[in-house]
């Protein structure tokens, strides 16, 4: 048989056993890592099965360690042939440094789970814009590799603070017909939002059918309100806090319209023009003060990581 | 039965029934009277033989009782402490007519505890056949089920999304209630008889039933996926910080261990003064892990009575005891901002009770002009749930109209092969449910893959005395018996 029979003993004998936490999941080992720059890295997680899944515009839930939060972050790439699927991950707070500190090529992540959410529609579009910003960028990326393989012109604006934070420049020029960089700063690109990209963007092609927009949602904001003068589609990647991300908690709920709908099973695409991103910004305040405390808390202790759990 | 005083339990996570002690439990065994049609086993959904594993009891053979019990369900620690016994076996028992009925659910968990403590296991030789079976989810619908093809042979993997198994057994119903140490026990009855939990696994998204049955091999699957999407109300101020479901605090607090932030990463962000809506089983959950946190003010807002309510009434009455504010005849009509995005207050409008409706009950009308402000910091749904949506979204499966899976009375879908049972069938109901659900399922799939009774060969590990013949289980012969309210 192919599988471990039942224990065949009568009577008492061996100990009974105990479901424990991580017992029946190995973990998911990190194979991968390089550091875009002091505050985003990139890792590659062996997960051969979610790789064939995974679809653009999808994303996971991760649990470091059994005394972590469940953190959503979007799959950046996936290498079908290698069975990895890659995360890039912007360290924010509590969690997402933890992560910058402890993962490493040979650990393995406590839990993983997904794709999630539903997979971005990847029309039919002749003509698009991909724009990423801050934690966007990487998330983008797949988005417009799939349009370019479906055939489509592929317009990619990104944007970065400044030159240093640069990533993914060749990977972008490979699957985008025009690139379009802009920083705070204008160390490198054009200087500006990205939005000023999206405008001369605009501006040089009048045919465009589609805007995809993923980052920060004041970015986002200003990408919809940017395109609705000219009433092209523009669809954005929410990102609320979450906890679960299958629908069950309703912690991720977010206002279309005036509908209420749950990002993580309902998005997390929605269509921009739609989106209440004010309540969006105020619904990811719901923590401040708690995490302010945790990464206190956390930077207290993290020179002696694992010793003070309990 | 000995509780924890209300001013000691609400400043702790420590169980609050704190069950029988030996003397207590033959006491009560002694109170019943051996009905020789007895009323219990016939209101039992799963129809434990009652009088049976007393008289065991009262022999002074436990595992003999723990044999009998787990015959039919085998969670007994789990059921004996939250299956609403009032409106089953203890709700028809005769010497409830008169005095108070014969406690079954604190037997039934005296016994599960007992074997916990024993080391008692249910952990036969079993003959394996070649079938395979697969099971989305591990709340008590989809373990009854995997429990139940495994012990007749079957190769069967559970997939489970969380990090962690048991369904609402572990991320809705609090410590206090139901210890997780008691989960892990019951759940390691699943191990020991070789079944293979995969967490980490959302079933729709990373593989579909579609490849279940045809790459991955399987040759059936059972899913028990729970009802659990939360409503809402859909009245303004809905998304204000400070508003959530009573699943999500629930989930934050006993998944995730928000009670313990910033040990654990998870923050809670509890209010002062919280408002729960609604008054069943969660709502009381709800409630009672505010106050155990440090909420100093908890009010229930339901738009019914107190007689209406669907939660256990030893729920009910603890919630009462700890200190929870009861506004009955009550519903929100708006939440209300404290102008920097957060809840200030609730507006509330009082009921009365009209025409009974279709379900009989008399519904709740708003008492014209009876609005009032209602201060709060944080309101908590809990009125009910509706179907997940990811099954639905990745499979041909056909839904009934309110989304849930749509089953035959062996709980078959609408796809060869693929059975359903439990919340996700029938909507949001009760473990024993749940698990009598999956024992049917288990049932169908076996007769689907032709594995019949006598098929099953496995020499049961029991106390002895009866049972086996030829090698073969009588007892399993109960699979016929089993029916379901
Ligand atoms: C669908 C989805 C996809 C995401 N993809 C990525 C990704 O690819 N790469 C990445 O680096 N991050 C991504 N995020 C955001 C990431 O989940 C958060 O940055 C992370 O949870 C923060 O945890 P923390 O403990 O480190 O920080 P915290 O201390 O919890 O928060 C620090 C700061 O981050 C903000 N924040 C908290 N939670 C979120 C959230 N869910 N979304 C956005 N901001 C948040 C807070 O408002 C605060 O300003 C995604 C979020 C969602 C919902
Ligand atoms: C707070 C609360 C208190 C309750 N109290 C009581 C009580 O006292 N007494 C009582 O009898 N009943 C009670 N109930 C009801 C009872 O818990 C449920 O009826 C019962 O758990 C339903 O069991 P189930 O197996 O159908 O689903 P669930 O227990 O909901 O389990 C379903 C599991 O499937 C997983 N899942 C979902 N989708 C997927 C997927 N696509 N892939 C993989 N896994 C998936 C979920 O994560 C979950 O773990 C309570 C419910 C709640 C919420
Ligand atoms: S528990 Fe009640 S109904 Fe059941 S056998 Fe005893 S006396 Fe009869
Ligand atoms: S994250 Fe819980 S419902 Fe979306």
């Amino acid at each position: 048989m192919h599988r471990q029979g039942p224990n065949t003993e009568t009577g008492g004998g061996t100990q009974p056993r105990k479901w424990r936490p991580g017992e029946l999941d190995a973990g998911f080992p990190i194979v991968g890592r390089e550091d875009f720059s002091d505050t985003t890295f990139r890792l590659d997680i062996d997960h051969p099965v979610m790789a064939k899944a995974a679809r653009p515009g999808q994303f996971v839930i991760v649990v470091m360690h059994d005394h972590s939060e469940r953190i959503p972050l979007t799959i950046a790439d996936f290498d079908r042939d290698k069975g990895t699927v890659t995360l890039v991950v912007q360290a924010v707070g509590k969690s997402t440094c933890e992560m910058q500190q402890l993962c490493h090529p040979g650990v393995a992540l406590y839990g993983m789970v997904g794709p999630m959410g539903l997979p971005s529609h990847v029309s039919g579009a002749k003509k698009v814009i991909c724009i990423g910003g801050g934690l966007g960028v990487a998330p983008i990326f797949p988005q417009a590799r799939a349009f370019k393989e479906g055939g489509a012109y592929v317009i990619g604006v990104v944007g970065f603070r400044n030159r240093d934070l640069i990533f993914w420049e060749d990977k972008f020029r490979q699957c985008c017909d025009e690139l379009i960089i802009c920083t705070d700063d204008g160390s490198a690109g054009i200087k500006g939002l990205v939005t000023k990209g999206i405008e001369q963007a605009i501006e040089q092609h009048s045919d465009i059918d589609e805007v995809i927009a993923i980052g920060p949602p004041i970015m986002m904001k200003a990408c919809a309100e940017t395109t609705r003068p000219h009433g092209i589609k523009t669809v954005v990647s929410l990102n609320p806090i979450m906890v679960d991300g299958t629908g069950m908690c309703g912690g991720c709920r977010v206002k279309i319209g005036d509908r209420i709908m749950f990002a993580c099973v309902d998005g997390p695409d929605f269509d921009g023009h739609d989106v209440d991103f004010d309540d969006l910004m105020n619904r990811l305040r719901r923590f401040k003060e708690e995490e302010h405390l945790a990464l206190a808390h956390w930077k207290e202790n993290c020179r002696r990581p694992g010793q003070e759990r309990s | 039965m000995p509780v924890q005083a209300p001013e000691a339990r609400v400043a702790n996570f420590d169980e609050v029934a704190l069950g029988f002690d030996l003397d207590n439990a033959l006491v009560e065994c002694e109170r019943c009277l051996i009905c020789p049609e007895p009323a219990c086993v016939a209101g039992c959904p799963v129809g434990i033989d009652i009088p049976g594993f007393i008289c065991k009891m009262i022999d002074g053979d436990h595992r003999g009782a723990y044999d009998i019990v787990t015959e039919a369900n085998f969670l007994p620690a789990i059921c004996g402490r939250v299956c609403p016994q009032e409106d089953q076996c203890e709700g028809v028992c005769p010497v409830g007519d008169t005095l108070k009925p014969v406690a079954v659910g604190r037997l039934e968990r005296w016994v599960g505890d007992r074997a916990i403590e024993e080391g008692w296991r249910k952990r036969p030789y079993i003959e394996p056949n070649d079938f395979r079976v697969g099971i989305i989810g591990s709340g008590p619908a989809g373990m009854a089920c995997a429990a139940d093809l495994a012990k007749a042979g079957c190769a069967v993997t559970v997939y489970e999304a969380l990090h962690a198994p048991g369904g609402v057994l572990r991320y809705g119903i609090p410590e206090f209630r139901l210890p997780n140490q008691v989960i892990d026990e019951e759940i390691g009855n699943l191990i020991d008889l070789g079944i293979e939990i995969k967490c980490n696994t959302l079933v729709g998204r990373l593989f579909t039933i579609e490849q279940m049955l045809g790459e991955m091999g399987y040759d059936a699957v059972f899913i028990g996926t729970g009802a659990g999407s939360p409503k809402f109300m859909n009245i303004p101020g809905e998304t204000l910080n400070g508003v959530l479901s009573a699943n999500e605090l629930l989930t934050r607090c006993n998944l995730m261990v928000a009670g313990r932030f910033p040990d654990y990463d998870t923050p809670l962000h509890l209010g002062r003064k919280i408002a729960v809506i609604g008054s069943g089983n969660t709502a009381m959950d709800a409630m009672r892990v505010s106050l155990r946190l440090g909420a100093e003010k908890v009010h229930c807002v339901y738009r019914r009575t107190e007689g209406e309510s669907p939660a256990r009434v030893e729920e009910l009455h603890h919630a009462q005891e700890e200190g929870v504010d009861f506004q009955w005849l009550t519903a929100p009509v708006e939440i209300l901002d404290d102008g920097d995005g957060n809840v200030r207050a609730m507006r509330c409008v009082r009921m009365e009770l009209g025409e009974p409706d279709e379900s009989g009950r008399r519904r709740p009308v708003p008492v014209e002009g009876s609005e009032f402000e209602f201060e709060t910091d944080m309101v908590v749904y809990a009125i009910g749930t509706n179907a997940n949506p990811i099954l639905g979204q990745t499979s041909k499966l056909k839904l009934n109209k309110w989304h849930y899976i749509d089953t035959d009375e062996n709980l078959a879908t609408s796809m060869a092969g693929v059975y359903a049972g439990g919340d996700i069938v029938t909507g949001a109901a009760t473990v024993i449910l749940a698990l009598g659900a999956g024992r049917r399922a288990a049932r169908s799939i076996k007769e689907y893959l032709g594995i019949r009774d006598s098929d099953i060969v496995y020499r049961p590990e029991r106390s002895g005395h009866e049972g086996a013949l030829f090698g073969i289980d009588m007892a399993e012969r109960n699979f016929a018996r089993v029916h379901i309210a």
